[in-house]
């Protein structure tokens, strides 16, 4: 039991950093952007939280200066591609590595001594103790709350029911009929990819600010890409997107938990561990066939 | 001839003095419109008249060199479709703007409002006004990508009602069409008129322009011919669209019946019975096709581009699959082969796109052996030295202005389709199918790729040559057939053919006697 708890609580804290990043990347691919930024974008997310919160001593600042730093990735990109027209691929992996450049230079000029800095991580909410060990599952962090209970209908709200979701769709699957309609393409895609970038480099700062407690190198392992993959896996819809993280947290939280299981002892733990990874390509060749990109995905808009 | 009315306060759209060029083409030359409101203006012309181009530049999706646009008699400057809307003039293309994934409804409301209130219950009330007042039925929930094309046509037009548009121009508006859906977009223009409205009608459809429109102005090569009332008979519209005496027949190469071979077999070296192909809508697009190519003649296709001719081209070339009817080379039945088994079987193909073709970047060489590579190939490796003698030969007998290891996206026009030819002609097709062979070439290629397809039928090849430039055919041809909507609607040897005649038969007026198959 206590471990069925413990599974659905890692289930939720795990899936927490994807969510954020596959809301903010649904936002810049729907509107016609593949943002490949993101995963250096969640790695000066986490430091620049981190290196704020240090400083100030509180993390609801270090919060805040993720979200600047990621807006502030979001509009790199869309300069990039929208003003300029650039290749998105080359622009997002050239944003990624330049970003985790300079995180890790800051990070070695910034905290030089050998011991690694800590701060005091925000604190776990435990709202429904009252119900005795079931309550556990829901022992999270606030940004967990946020992830699930605010940002994920807030933003599945502004994509499907509002006036600025209804343009950015336009804009990602038709830009010449929303151009023809008289919506500012390129104004509409600089908004959808720094909302997109602030919710990245949010999920990037729970790491050091809520599970961590400290930056180390490497400290988002290739979670944006896996974000990237679950975008596409979730057809672009926040909805799937949101179940496809769910499902990868998952078995990425059962795989740590079935290693000191016994039985399990005999089997080499890589292949443990890279199992969320071969069921995330499995989802991906059995539900991304024949998937509809948006219209103008990867295609700079010039008017003609 | 020209409609010099001055502009009364009936006026809702003039034009003045539009001049359009790109390049040396001259598109528009100081085209005069005016259209008055309540009456539906049709624009009358043959493909490259220039009737979009002027169009597009009330709407602002082109920019004209000179000229000036008024509405309601006030000079107003259109840079944009937005400034166009704002004006009061909308536009439908033939290109659809539509969101497909979204419902009609979101089309409708896209960039009607900014933030984040989405008045969705604006755009459905537009469109149940629009269905009681003007008959536009279409459900304000259904998404834009599953509906047919006149439905989505009907969208467009609410999308200009929408933005209170007064001017309402319709490109080629039933190109698109079936006749059900035509007489509904009928009924839906005389009540939008009836409202007051002005509807400019680009057509080159003379049955249509005559049961639809109050006056018609005709354009020809990008001059305006006049305005007539639209109850001008349909030979004196023919006439002013297609205009000038067909040139005689001055023709110096002999006629096929010097040539040897095939002539009196009354199926031809090509013969297509029944053919039926479906276009890129699904819809038979060549619904019941015959025709023959004897040795040593040249047929021409006359019509108006979209008639089927790019699925009869591309089917020749094994390019696309038959939904039914047979075709036969020769004797060999090569119905639904693909490409290399029709070149197998001796059809040679110049198609319309000569870039699509060739492979731009790799070399002349290398383009001239792309069909038969099979030859050109030792143990599994190219023969390098065997494809660059290849190439030096037909340089040389095909006169081609370039080296061996030219790229071919660095030669002129002219000689890309040199190259294109070369390597076609260099097989000896024992059927050569040729389209548009001459668009956008200069005199002298052009002169010189005449010559080669007139050399091709004196030799007994069977060729099917499709232009939209009536002289070529009238020069090159033995004998003509008009092709309209996927059917062969008339026949007739070059010398017999008038152009009124010819006029109204690529306008779908089908003359009496003659239709073949």
């Amino acid at each position: 039991m206590t471990f069925i708890i413990d599974l659905l609580a890692a289930t939720l804290r795990n899936a927490t950093p994807l969510i954020y990043g596959t809301v903010g990347e649904t936002y810049s691919e729907r509107s016609g952007v593949l943002n490949l930024g993101i995963e250096g974008t969640m790695y000066a997310g986490a430091f620049a939280g981190f290196a704020t919160a240090a400083a100030t001593g509180s993390p609801l600042i270090g919060l805040a200066a993720a979200l600047v730093v990621g807006v502030l990735a979001g509009a790199i990109m869309a300069f990039l591609t929208v003003t300029l027209g650039a290749n998105q691929h080359v622009s997002g992996i050239g944003l990624t590595i330049m970003l985790i450049g300079v995180a890790e230079f800051a990070n070695r000029l910034i905290f030089t001594g050998t011991d690694l800095q800590r701060i005091e991580p925000m604190p776990l909410l435990d709202p429904l103790a009252v119900l005795g060990p079931g309550g556990e599952v829901f022992r999270q962090y606030a940004l967990t709350y946020v992830a699930f209970l605010l940002v994920v209908p807030v933003a599945w709200w502004v994509l499907q029911r509002s006036s600025f979701g209804l343009e950015i769709r336009a804009v990602g699957e038709n830009p010449e009929a929303a151009d023809a309609a008289g919506v500012n393409v390129a104004r509409t895609r600089y908004l959808a990819l720094m909302i997109g970038g602030a919710l990245m480099a949010i999920g990037g700062a729970f790491f050091t600010l809520a599970v961590l407690g400290s930056f180390t190198l490497d400290i988002i392992a290739g979670r944006g890409w896996v974000c990237v993959a679950l975008v596409i896996f979730g057809r672009w819809r926040i909805g799937r997107g949101v179940l496809g993280a769910l499902v990868f947290s998952f078995v990425y939280s059962l795989q740590f938990r079935l290693r000191i299981l016994p039985g399990f002892g005999e089997l080499p733990f890589e292949l443990l561990l890279a199992l969320p990874y071969l069921v995330v390509i499995l989802a991906l060749a059995l539900s991304g066939r024949n998937v509809a990109y948006p219209g103008a995905y990867l295609k700079p808009y010039r008017r003609s | 001839m020209v409609g010099g009315e001055t502009s009364g306060p009936e006026v809702a759209l003039e034009l003045r003095g539009i001049t359009k060029r790109f390049g040396d083409l001259v598109a528009n030359d100081a085209i005069d419109l005016d259209v008055r409101r309540g009456e539906i203006h049709a624009l009358l012309g043959e493909n490259g008249a220039g009737k979009t181009t002027v169009m597009r530049v009330a709407y602002g999706l082109s920019h004209a060199d000179s000229g000036e646009i008024r509405v309601n008699g006030t000079l107003v400057h259109v840079r944009s479709p937005r400034d166009a809307i704002a004006a009061g003039i909308g536009m439908v293309t033939q290109h659809f703007s539509l969101v497909r994934p979204m419902t009609v409804a979101e089309n409708l409301a896209l960039g009607r409002s900014g933030g984040l209130r989405l008045d969705l219950n604006a755009a459905r009330r537009t469109a149940a006004d629009a269905s009681m007042r003007f008959g536009i039925r279409v459900d304000p929930d259904a998404i834009v990508g599953n509906l047919s094309v006149g439905e989505q046509q009907r969208v467009e037009i609410l999308k200009a009602l929408a933005r209170d548009c007064r001017i309402l121009i319709l490109d080629e508006p039933t190109a698109v069409l079936v006749p059900q859906e035509v007489d509904a977009l009928f009924a839906t223009l005389q009540r939008l008129v009836a409202d007051g409205l002005g509807v400019v009608f680009i057509s080159h459809k003379l049955g249509e322009v005559r049961a639809i429109s109050q006056r018609v102005s005709v354009l020809r090569r990008g001059r305006m011919m006049g305005t007539v009332p639209g109850t001008t008979a349909e030979g004196e519209l023919a006439r002013l669209m297609i205009g000038r005496p067909i040139a005689g027949d001055k023709r110096a190469a002999p006629t096929h019946d010097d040539a040897g071979g095939g002539v009196g077999d009354p199926r031809g070296v090509l013969s297509i019975r029944d053919l039926r192909v479906a276009g890129s809508h699904g819809t038979a697009v060549i619904d019941g096709l015959s025709l023959d190519v004897r040795a040593g003649e040249i047929l021409g296709i006359a019509g108006v581009s979209g008639n089927g001719q790019t699925e009869l081209v591309d089917l020749l070339s094994g390019m696309r699959m038959p939904l039914g009817g047979s075709v036969v080379v020769d004797g060999v039945d090569v119905t639904g082969l693909g490409p290399a088994e029709m070149v197998e079987a001796g059809v040679g193909r110049i198609p319309e796109d000569r870039h699509a073709s060739l492979i731009p970047e790799l070399s002349v060489a290398y383009n001239l052996v792309m069909e038969r590579l099979d030859e050109f190939r030792r143990a599994g490796r190219l023969d390098e030295r065997a494809i660059n003698e290849h190439a030096d030969r037909l340089i040389e007998r095909f006169a081609i202005k370039a080296h061996r290891g030219d790229r071919v996206a660095a030669l002129s026009g002219g000689n890309i389709q040199k190259v294109l030819l070369a390597r076609v002609l260099s097989r000896d097709p024992k059927v050569l199918v040729v389209s548009q062979p001459t668009r956008g070439l200069d005199v002298g290629a052009t002169e010189y790729v005449r010559s080669q397809l007139v050399a091709r039928r004196t030799a007994g090849a069977a060729v099917l040559l499709v232009s939209e430039d009536l002289d070529e055919l009238l020069d090159l041809a033995d004998r003509l057939v008009v092709i309209y909507e996927g059917r062969i609607v008339g026949e007739m040897a070059v010398g017999d053919a008038d152009p009124e005649r010819l006029g109204l038969l690529m306008a779908g007026r089908g003359a009496a006697g003659g239709a073949a198959a």
